[in-house]
């Protein structure tokens, strides 16, 4: 019987970073649609570095920003006494930054696509921003909201490099599935590696394939 | 009373132009913005809603300033109390007919007000559609009601009918008209068809790259004041032959086409696409009922 403990990980670290990620890039998201700041540039390529930098780049930048050793790192010890090393606070954080990407994208790209007329009109109504986006503009883009969503928990599940350099393999810390396939392997464990590995590809293909029948509206025949 | 003198920097297709213009409307009146396609008259309407910022100018509505850029003053478009209606409707997909229209109601006021708009424009039976099953006039209907909701002072129009065919476009037309005069509202229209525009305003204003070229009661200025013709129509020339001396231009006239005989000297500054003026004197007209 394999442990189960770095599947139940991976998934808690997946939906956490995801809840938060919702929070964040809905209001970056809108901003970034709606801008025509000068500095949007620069903020649209910092929300797009993860997707092609090497991971490890970015989880030995953290890893040095986290350490206790350095000044930052030592600040977030003894004030908040958080330390984001090589727990799982730590993890979060980092796949926060490195799924960003696939949060961002799909709903600012659902915002720009819907006319500005929607926008302007409920402004002409009498309603604010907030409400406008809240009742009016993230309704509309249900599809790019579920793709976002989905597309941020299976890259979550997916990720190694990040999580090997910042969070390190400390069980039912830090140790998810991803990092246990590798050390089973390495410990010529094949079969073990084999379960973990069966598990993560047949939920992913079923996350991503619940995607294409709601975005594609196949459910929609089955339920009239 | 709408007082503003507005001025902006537009870049069209046919590049920079200076929008300049100073508006001054009656409370009540229908006024339309008349003018070639990229002559500003958009601009206008979405600076008066606070939708684009004028580079200078001033906006006072009814005593109230609503724009002065020299005390760099803008309300927002939330608070300038007045009904838009886009081209392409702007109806919330995710609503129906009845949520559209509830959703504009403001904190507090009473929900009775939208029974009575979708009896006006005939829409309680179709209140608990959502836009997508509706056809192109019904959801303009929609979106006239959901203006008027809030209870505006003044309607601004842009082209909300160009995208309907003939017959729906005169309906609606009946439905602005009612609106304007039942809510005692001062609308702006900007339209570039002439039966819409004397069916329909008191006043027209027309522009050419962004100044106001024309301003006058709209049968005066298509009728230039020249002709004293008992029957006269305003229509657009579709095609000119010649038949041996002779030219025959082909003219519609709302529906209908209209085949004129003209000589040379008549056709020579006439071409494909102009707005004519088909009239004719000391006829008997014959008068037989349908």
């Amino acid at each position: 019987m394999i442990d189960w403990s770095p599947l139940i990980l991976t998934f808690k670290l997946a939906l956490i970073t995801t809840l938060i990620l919702l929070c964040i890039s809905i209001p970056l998201a809108h901003w970034l649609a709606g801008s025509k700041s000068r500095i949007k540039p620069v903020i649209e390529t910092l929300v797009s570095m993860p997707l092609v930098l090497p991971p490890t780049v970015l989880g030995f930048y953290l890893l040095i920003a986290f350490s206790p050793a350095n000044g930052f790192g030592q600040w977030l010890d003894q004030a908040l006494g958080l330390r984001l090393v090589f727990s799982f606070e730590g993890l979060v954080l980092a796949s926060v930054i490195y799924s960003l990407p696939f949060m961002v994208h799909p709903i600012q790209s659902g915002l720009a696509n819907l006319p500005d007329s929607l926008k302007e009109a409920s402004y002409l109504l009498g309603k604010s921003r907030w409400t406008t986006l809240w009742k009016v503009l993230l309704p509309n883009i249900k599809p790019a909201l579920l793709t976002g969503i989905v597309l941020s928990f299976a890259h979550t599940i997916g990720e190694f490099g990040v999580v090997l350099m910042i969070g390190g393999n400390i069980p039912g810390q830090t140790k998810v599935a991803s990092i246990t396939i590798y050390d089973e392997v390495e410990a010529l464990n094949y079969g073990a590696a084999n379960t973990y590995s069966l598990v993560l590809f047949a939920i992913t293909f079923l996350i991503l394939l619940t995607v294409y029948l709601v975005n594609g509206r196949y459910l929609k025949q089955f339920w009239k | 009373m709408i007082k503003a003198r507005l001025r902006k920097q537009l870049w069209s297709t046919e590049g920079e132009m200076d929008l300049n213009v100073e508006l001054s409307i009656e409370k009540g009146t229908f006024v339309t913005l008349y003018g070639p396609s990229g002559a500003g008259k958009t601009s206008i309407l979405r600076m008066l809603a606070g939708l684009l910022p004028p580079d200078s100018g001033k906006i006072e509505v009814e005593g109230q300033t609503w724009f002065d850029s020299g005390q760099k003053t803008s309300l927002a478009p939330q608070k300038r109390k007045l009904g838009f209606l886009f081209q392409d409707y702007a109806l919330f997909p995710n609503m129906t007919v009845r949520q559209n229209l509830e959703f504009a109601l403001s904190k507090g006021q009473k929900s009775t007000i939208i029974e009575e708009l979708l009896e006006v424009m005939q829409l309680t039976a179709m209140a608990d559609r959502k836009p997508e099953l509706l056809s192109g006039g019904q959801k303009q209907r929609v979106a006239l009601a959901r203006a008027l909701v809030p209870q505006p002072g003044v309607l601004l129009l842009d082209e909300p009918l160009s995208a309907l065919d003939g017959d729906m476009r005169s309906r609606l037309q009946g439905f602005i008209l009612e609106a304007h005069q039942r809510f005692h509202l001062t609308t702006i229209l900007v339209s570039h068809d002439v039966g819409e525009i004397l069916k329909l305003s008191d006043h027209m204003l027309t522009l050419f790259e962004g100044k106001i070229i024309k301003s006058g009661k709209p049968a005066e200025i298509f009728s230039n004041h020249e002709v004293s013709g008992k029957f006269q129509f305003t229509g657009e020339i579709l095609d000119i032959t010649q038949q041996d001396f002779i030219f025959v231009i082909s003219v519609l006239i709302g529906r209908n086409l209209i085949k004129v005989v003209a000589d040379e000297s008549d056709t020579r500054n006439l071409n494909i696409g102009d707005k004519v003026l088909v009239a004719s004197k000391a006829f008997n007209p014959i008068i037989q009922k349908l």
